[in-house]
């Protein structure tokens, strides 16, 4: 609880007070300024949208990457399980910032894809990969990819093959007993990886500014360059409260969606 | 008369004697482990059919290769006469009550009840009536909105036992179901399965290592170790009849006495004393043989023809019985005596007495090997 206290009820408050301050650098004072609020949403309305949407495309691609790979790696795997699994996570052992540069590299203008998609004509004689959205997601995608296949790991892994064989026992050929037994187990998974992606996708600046151009900055952009090159602590303070609340609802009907009674009934 | 004879063998085909499942040469190896080795066998219909034998001797690969979860290395495998060798499991006429239940947990009662019916296009008022009579054929009625993990052990394994017979297969098959149940419960679940089996009069087929087990709740038992079939019959002939020195001390306690074959049906004991034992028993066997003859089988008061001379080594006071150790020439021989008469009085230790027992109830083994 003192961890708590510390680590998260301390900087909430601190934080929310600031948004609520008027002035400027460095002379800020308390006055209840909703107005605050109602500014930055207005002025940074289109890199909120975008937030939400990259972050939500990036989520479902790793998704629709990882649950395979990571059902791959739970019922096929064999003893090399761990191996694979530490694969996935290599990338992890690069510093975030190291990685994303590299996806620079990988996707620039005179890099070996660019060439390979021009020479096959999927790309325009001056088609880019880099600056572009595209780019964007697909680097929130790898760089949170891991995050997504662990927790689809772990509750893939906690299905008892047991089950399986029941299913089959009882009718179900291997995609009706997948979507009946296997898929509903492992939704504990999916839920944790979809968070686990999702928030810190939101919230991203990083691949916007090495990947992509202004026009793909996102919300963390924003925040970031209010909080350290403009200096505006209450504008920054108040688009992260608006951020960490759209979160927190998308969370809540995303999490309704799924059934809250599976989520903490299937595991047990 | 041909013809009516013709008649009446068809209709006794089609009432008694209908094979439900046929080994032939079933054979299971895993790397180098030979699990099942040439089990050949046959299973009539209706019948409460037991797999018996120790831990390892597979019993679990023969049922999961019959139950199509394991791919047998050679040999074959029909099912009421069609070769469903190479079938997935939800292809065949056949259900199983797994040792861990396997219950869904996600899913409700009702739900786990309804699995392999919802599968089968079974909807609507029939589902509710089928699922609901199974429940209340395991005694589980009005529980189909739990969740498997509010339920007790005992119950889930009746609910794995509803799931499986709601879709009333031709065979139920049935790995030591009830292994994790205390003994009470056991001993209840053993009379209840057997009238449960007599209600719905499919097939069963019942793994276990217990003895006991088998013997209260199988028509026919099969015997195996090492992957193979020691002896199949009924629980009387197998208990009265071993034909191996296995099934003998397997089934029950057994005294085994080596000697030597000296007539049609004569075998003479190591001592000297000749006894006499069923003809049928001995086989045509020559040489060194053993003789077996149950504890119960002794009498202690030399009213029977064949006899052996002893003392008394140790004697311990059971309540329905006496059992006594009684050293003979021969080797040490375990008998009981039922208490049957008021102040019932033991035979102090030391006394010598004369043990006799009936030829008929005289089996015959091979001889130990040399070890
Ligand atoms: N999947 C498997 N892989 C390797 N060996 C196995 C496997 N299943 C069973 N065995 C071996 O086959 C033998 C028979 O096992 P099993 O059929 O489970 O025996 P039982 O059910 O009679 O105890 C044992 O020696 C066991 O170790
Ligand atoms: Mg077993």
């Amino acid at each position: 609880m003192a961890w708590l206290l510390l680590f998260f009820v301390v900087p909430m408050v601190y934080l929310a007070k600031m948004s609520l301050e008027q002035g400027f650098f460095p002379l800020f004072t308390f006055s209840w300024a909703w107005s605050n609020f109602s500014d930055a949403v207005s002025a940074y309305r289109p890199q909120f949208v975008r937030s939400i949407e990259y972050a939500g495309i990036a989520t479902a691609v790793a998704l629709a990457i990882s649950y395979p790979l990571a059902y791959w790696i739970a019922f096929r795997g064999g003893r090399w399980k761990n191996l694979f699994l530490l694969l996935v996570i290599a990338p992890f052992f690069v510093t975030y910032l190291i990685r994303t540069l590299a996806w620079e590299t990988i996707l620039s203008d005179n890099g070996v894809v660019v060439g390979l998609l021009r020479d096959v004509h999927i790309l325009g004689a001056d088609g880019r990969l880099l600056a572009t959205s595209a780019a964007v997601i697909a680097g929130i995608t790898y760089n949170f990819l891991p995050f997504m296949v662990l927790p689809l790991y772990v509750s893939l892994e906690q299905v008892d093959p047991r089950l399986i064989e029941a299913a089959s026992d009882l009718y179900a050929n291997r995609v009706v007993s997948f979507a009946r037994v296997t898929l509903p187990l492992s939704l504990p998974g999916v839920f944790a990886g979809v968070l686990l992606t999702f928030i810190p996708a939101a919230g991203d600046f990083i691949n916007a500014q090495l990947l992509g151009t202004p026009r793909q900055y996102m919300i963390g952009n924003v925040i970031q360059s209010q909080f350290l090159s403009l200096r505006n602590y209450p504008t920054a303070a108040a688009l992260s409260f608006v951020l960490m609340g759209s979160i927190l609802v998308l969370v809540m009907i995303f999490a309704r969606s799924l059934g809250t009674d599976r989520l903490t009934g299937a595991g047990a | 008369m041909t013809a009516v004879g013709q008649v009446s063998d068809a209709v006794a085909r089609d009432e008694v004697g209908d094979i439900d499942i046929q080994l032939i040469e079933l054979s299971k190896r895993f790397d180098d482990v030979v699990a099942v080795d040439a089990l050949s066998l046959e299973i009539e219909r209706g019948s409460f059919f037991a797999l018996l034998g120790p831990s390892g001797c597979g019993k679990t690969t023969t049922l999961r290769m019959i139950g199509g979860f394991e791919e047998p290395t050679s040999g074959r495998i029909e099912l009421a006469g069609t070769d469903v060798s190479g079938l997935p499991p939800y292809k065949r006429d056949v259900n199983t009550v797994f040792q861990s239940y396997a219950l869904f947990p996600h899913l409700t009662i009702f739900e786990n009840v309804a699995f392999g019916l919802r599968r089968r296009k079974v909807r609507g008022d029939e589902l509710r009536r089928r699922v609901v009579e199974s429940l209340e054929l395991v005694g589980l009625g009005g529980l189909e909105r739990r969740k498997p993990r509010q339920l007790s052990g005992g119950q889930q394994q009746r609910i794995a036992l509803a799931r499986a017979l709601v879709n009333r297969p031709r065979v139920l098959l049935l790995d030591e179901p009830l292994g994790a149940l205390d003994l009470k419960l056991r001993k209840e679940m053993q009379l209840e399965l057997k009238r449960i089996q007599h209600e719905v009069g499919i097939t069963f087929v019942h793994v276990t290592h217990d003895q006991e087990e088998a013997m209260t709740m199988a028509d026919r038992i099969v015997i195996m170790n090492h992957g193979q079939i020691e002896q199949l019959g009924t629980p009387s002939l197998l208990y009265e009849q071993p034909r191996t020195a296995f099934v003998a001390s397997f089934l029950g306690v057994s005294n085994l006495l080596a000697g030597t074959v000296t007539g049609a049906d004569r075998v003479r004991l190591a001592d000297g004393t000749e006894v006499r034992v069923q003809r049928d028993a001995l086989g045509g066997r020559t040489g060194s043989v053993q003789i077996g003859v149950r504890p119960e089988k002794l009498r202690l008061d030399g009213s029977e023809s064949n006899t052996l001379e002893g003392t008394v080594a140790e004697s311990a006071y059971i309540g329905v019985s006496t059992q006594y150790i009684v050293n003979t020439a021969a080797g040490a021989v375990t008998a009981y005596v039922q208490n049957d008469r008021p102040g019932a009085q033991a035979i102090p230790d030391g006394s010598r007495l004369t043990l006799s027992w009936n030829p008929d109830c005289t089996f015959v083994v091979d001889a130990q090997e040399a070890s």
